[in-house]
């Protein structure tokens, strides 16, 4: 049976992780089908069937959908899925609140955040903030699973998958949308980025985050932070990398400022390169960087902005 | 207005664990125990409400071993009225969880479930969710702020982009993120009270839950290790070794 990639969007297009869900579906699969549900989503639809790997894409079209309320969008998946041996959702802010409403309504387990398809029913997820992997077996006839986008590399784009149109499911009445306060960046998305420079509580103020910022442009980077640095308040909360935040692989990652607590590394140490500037040398954040630089940041990054200037 | 919250007993967030040698799992003998940090978001929130006058008891709730009842304890030393324990030894799983929350606010109903967004051992994110959907009632996961008033609940979210503002009917339950509160400790004088504080201890046999695992774990291995560094000395050799040795600028 085929598997049933859910995806989120934002009416044009959808999210840059669902081809990587897409890919980590194709491994428990090779027939998937891509479910696109909103109000106006004929372009988000349009983009998934571009995806490799998407054998057919399912517009849902209800006014109840416009604002991926998990109240209104888990009845129309639910209602699919006894035709999916697997639901599929990118673990970020929407699928870890849609998939385990989904799983519970279909009396079955989730397996959240898996970093690696083993076979049909089997998975690997980190435990413990990354310090331990999980190889777990799922016994539920509807395997509901989270993947960690990062772990799974997306394919091509140029697919032409057909799309069909289906009923939607109204609305629970349960839950209202009332507005969102979105950070505007022109930076790369942090999850997506090539390159992310992230800071700790060593910047010391929002304001010094400035100079972060000029950094970031010059590398073309993503802007991460640690949680000391959004409990204090010197960034939004979209901006934490950890275990309760974002996880990140990039090509690689700067952190500044930050000691490395273990909730942190558990959101970026499968970057590929990572750099640490700290001027603490026994931080723990320097056991997991390739390069460690020991110094006085506020000396450093103004160094380091104007030397990647000059190449 | 009753409120339940559910209080996870899990390895302390400072420990760093080991996996067990025979790789079934992560070495739980001699290890400091704490309270899920994101449940004692969950308790603070449902004190303050009390102490606001939208809440009249609060409920404290946990499942698992004998034990779990330190972490009941803890609750009531905060400020939480009374416990219930669901004991047992079978490896509880987010969907067995809910199913033994649900039979117990059949039981108390309460008009707010607050539980933390995520367990810090098994990181499912999972429980609040389920629950929600078990009962049919709205969920606000992630919570960074919350407004009740009216029958509902305005929920701030913290989402991918930043912040989400939603309003849920209730009875409803909500999972708690990081800045929505600052959990308080708890004073002495109120550590000697909450030994007086009753705690209800159940079976699941009686509430009518399987709680069978549907996960099966097959094995539970260290990750593997990031080859170890090197340290620069300037800000000139950093750039260097970006450019010509891992290139990646």
């Amino acid at each position: 049976m085929a598997v049933l990639v859910v995806a989120a969007h934002d009416g044009k297009t959808v999210r840059a992780n669902v081809a990587n869900a897409v890919a980590a579906a194709t491994q428990m699969d090779a027939e998937v089908h891509v479910l696109v549900a909103g109000s106006n989503a004929g372009e988000a639809a349009k983009s998934a069937a571009a995806i490799e790997g998407v054998a057919k894409v399912l517009q849902a079209e209800d006014a109840a959908y416009a604002n991926w309320l998990a109240e209104d969008i888990a009845p129309l998946v639910v209602k699919l899925a006894p035709g999916y041996s697997h639901v599929v959702m990118a673990a970020d802010s929407v699928g870890k609140n849609i998939a385990p409403r989904v799983a519970a309504l279909l009396d079955v387990a989730q397996v959240s955040e898996a970093i690696k398809v083993v076979s049909p029913d089997t998975f690997v997820r980190p435990i413990y903030a990354g310090n331990a992997m999980a190889t777990v077996q799922s016994t539920d006839k509807i395997k509901v699973v989270t993947v960690r986008p990062t772990n799974f590399k997306a394919g091509a784009g140029g697919g032409s998958a057909a799309i069909e149109q289906i009923a939607g499911t109204g609305s629970a009445g349960l839950s209202s949308f009332v507005g969102a306060e979105l950070s505007k960046s022109e930076r790369p998305e942090l999850t997506s980025a090539k390159i992310v420079v992230s800071g700790g509580r060593g910047l010391q103020s929002g304001e010094n985050f400035k100079m972060l910022e000029t950094l970031a442009d010059k590398l073309g980077a993503g802007l991460g932070a640690s949680r000391a640095a959004v409990d204090a308040g010197y960034v939004p909360n979209d901006y934490q990398v950890g275990q309760t935040g974002k996880v990140v692989a990039p090509d690689l990652y700067i952190a500044i400022g930050i000691s490395g607590a273990i909730q942190h590394l558990a959101g970026m140490k499968d970057s590929k390169t990572i750099v640490a500037i700290n001027k603490d040398e026994e931080a723990p954040i320097f056991q997991v960087a390739d390069y460690g630089l020991v110094g006085d940041l506020f000396q450093i990054i103004p160094e380091l902005t104007a030397a990647i200037d000059k190449k | 207005m009753k409120v339940l919250v559910a209080v996870k007993r899990v390895i302390d967030y400072n420990v760093k664990i080991r996996v067990k040698a025979d790789n079934t799992g992560v070495e739980t003998a001699n290890v400091k125990m704490s309270m899920n940090p994101f449940d004692e978001i969950a308790v603070e929130e449902a004190i303050r409400m009390k102490e606001k006058g939208a809440a009249t008891e609060i409920i404290a709730f946990s499942a698992g071993p004998a034990q779990c009842q330190e972490t009941i304890r803890t609750a009531l030393a905060m400020g939480a009225d009374r416990g219930i324990l669901v004991q047992t030894d079978v490896e509880l799983q987010p969907l067995a969880v809910a199913k033994l929350l649900k039979a117990v606010v059949d039981k108390e109903q309460p008009g707010l479930v607050i539980v933390g967004k995520q367990a810090i051992d098994d990181d499912s994110n999972a429980t609040g969710q389920m629950l929600a959907a078990l009962l049919g009632w709205s969920v606000g996961t992630f919570a960074n702020k919350l407004n009740v008033a009216d029958g509902s609940v305005e929920v701030k979210r913290e989402v991918d982009g930043g912040l989400e503002n939603i309003k849920i009917k209730m009875p409803a339950v909500i999972t708690t993120d990081l800045r929505l509160n600052e959990p308080r400790y708890a004073s002495l004088p109120n550590i000697m009270k909450a030994k007086k504080k009753p705690i209800e201890t159940l079976a699941p046999d009686a509430l009518g839950v399987d709680v069978a695992p549907r996960l099966k774990t097959l094995k539970v291995e260290e990750p593997p290790k990031r080859k170890s560094g090197i340290k620069v000395k300037t800000v000139a050799e950093l750039v260097e070794k970006l450019r010509n040795e891992a290139g990646v600028i």
